[in-house]
């Protein structure tokens, strides 16, 4: 199951040149980059892992997909997202934000139902690479 | 004005070709295109890289072996972009440059002319300039050292990294110092990552030899060593005279040959930074004619305000008969 999130969630994978340039995007608006990362898919999961700070004063994409492939290499089986933060008064938010890796194999999602009082059902996901702990979730 | 990347190049190509008008770029390889000229020079008028080097000479006093070098370094990336043109893909060329000579020749402001060429020709994306020292590539604990060394290398990725007095890198007496893991780390982007970066070490003579002695990987990575020589007295009153002008000042008939006399004592004294030297001996002149002009207390000119007399230069201390006391005077003023 392919997992998608954040801006470009519509698009298939970005290639490299794809990320250089929409990180060019965001340093041209002036936006500041970081790179994150995680083992847990779960689409309500939005705090992941910091991979370093976030890079403020740079000038030049390269940089950053400097920071992006040794994410890589450290964690070549994780989910790694690029964020770009508009700091501009009035939106102080992520402007940007587009997952850039993903492991090889993405086991998906079950539906759990849970049976309340009253016969009241409530629906959840549960992500199968979940069922493991984390670091080892998607190493094969 | 648009970059000239190698992208636009590539797609610019069937224009060059002669009489193959909508070849596509793919045709060029062919033998269709191997009798067709390329007009390098037209090319590298194009790319506004010789405006920089005019530029470079019109600012720059003296320096001739390094215009040369400049010139010559521009003129191969030229024909670069030519080959690639016709298919003729060269591995792209080792940029890291080290820059030797005494302070105050000029190797700050040519490594920004540098940044400017190269960013004219597409080798550099952005072509600022990052300035650093040791202090700031090196950490002060273990673990410090690699990221400080990296956020630098990451600021100027795109541009122009120039490392001034980089022999401070190494320290000898020490194996354990900080300063060779910045090295590596600096080694390993230069190797690695040459299209986004271009390094250029600047610093003495003889102790950067002795610091590439010690870091063979470093000197073999540098392709251009380019030696900065010392200015002479001509020159050193040409530049003065330029600063002089941007500063819209000038000097009085009787002024010039006084600067070339302060100048000539000047340059026999310790500490003595070339152009470095000039502007602080500028500096102080404009000091001495502000205060005889306020000590004056009459109207004064417009010319009264540009000129710069003999006597705002004779006051120097250069010129007074104790070097002692001169010397003990250097000390509070910055040097020069």
């Amino acid at each position: 199951m392919h997992v998608t999130q954040g801006t470009f969630s519509y698009l298939p994978p970005l290639t490299d040149a794809q990320v250089k340039a929409q990180v060019q995007y965001a340093l041209d608006n002036g936006w500041a980059l970081s790179v994150e990362f995680t083992d847990d898919p779960h689409p309500r999961n939005f705090l992941w892992d910091m991979w370093g700070l976030p890079m403020f004063d740079l000038r030049d994409p390269a940089a950053i997909l400097l920071e992006v492939q040794r994410c890589r290499d450290t964690y070549p089986a994780r989910y790694i997202r690029v964020n770009a933060y508009d700091r501009t008064l009035g939106r102080q938010t992520t402007a940007l934000s587009f997952i850039v890796q993903r492991p090889k194999n993405e086991p998906g999602f079950r539906l759990d139902r849970q049976e309340g009082a009253d016969r009241q059902v409530r629906y959840t996901l549960h992500a199968y690479a979940a069922d493991r702990p984390p670091g080892e979730r998607y190493d094969d | 004005m648009p970059r000239p990347s190698a992208l636009d190049l590539a797609t610019s190509v069937p224009e060059m070709v002669a009489g193959n008008g909508d070849a596509a770029p793919s045709d060029v390889e062919s033998g269709d295109a191997a009798g067709a000229g390329v007009n390098v020079e037209a090319e590298a008028r194009d790319s506004g890289v010789f405006e920089v080097i005019d530029d470079l000479d019109r600012d720059l006093v003296g320096l001739d072996p390094v215009k040369t070098r400049i010139s010559e370094i521009a003129s191969l990336l030229v024909v670069d972009m030519a080959r690639r043109r016709f298919g003729l893909e060269a591995e792209r060329p080792n940029l890291h440059m080290c820059f030797t000579g005494s302070p105050g020749t000029g190797k700050t402001t040519v490594a920004m002319r540098m940044a400017a060429v190269l960013h004219r020709l597409g080798y550099l994306a952005r072509g600022h300039l990052v300035a650093v020292t040791r202090d700031e590539l090196v950490g002060q604990y273990i673990g410090h050292t690699a990221p400080k060394t990296r956020e630098i290398l990451k600021r100027a990725m795109g541009g122009v990294l120039f490392i001034d007095e980089a022999y401070y890198l190494h320290r000898q007496e020490n194996e354990r110092d900080y300063g060779q893991e910045a090295i590596e780390i600096l080694l390993q982007v230069m190797e690695n990552q040459r299209s986004d970066i271009v390094v250029i070490l600047a610093g003495y003579r003889d102790r950067m030899d002795q610091f590439f002695s010690s870091n063979p990987g470093m000197g073999s990575r540098i392709a251009h060593h380019i030696d900065f020589p010392d200015y002479d007295l001509d020159s050193l009153v040409a530049i003065a005279r330029i600063m002089l002008d941007r500063q819209r000042y000038t000097f009085s008939a009787g002024a010039e040959p006084a600067f070339r006399e302060l100048m000539s004592r000047r340059m026999t004294q310790p500490r003595f930074a070339n152009a470095r030297s000039v502007r602080n001996a500028l500096e102080r002149a404009r000091l001495r004619q502000a205060n005889r002009l306020v000590s004056d207390g009459r109207l004064l000119t417009r010319d009264d305000l540009m000129r710069i007399d003999a006597e705002d230069i004779y006051k120097s201390r250069w010129f007074s008969e104790a070097p002692d006391e001169a010397m003990l005077d250097e000390r509070i003023l910055p040097a020069g």
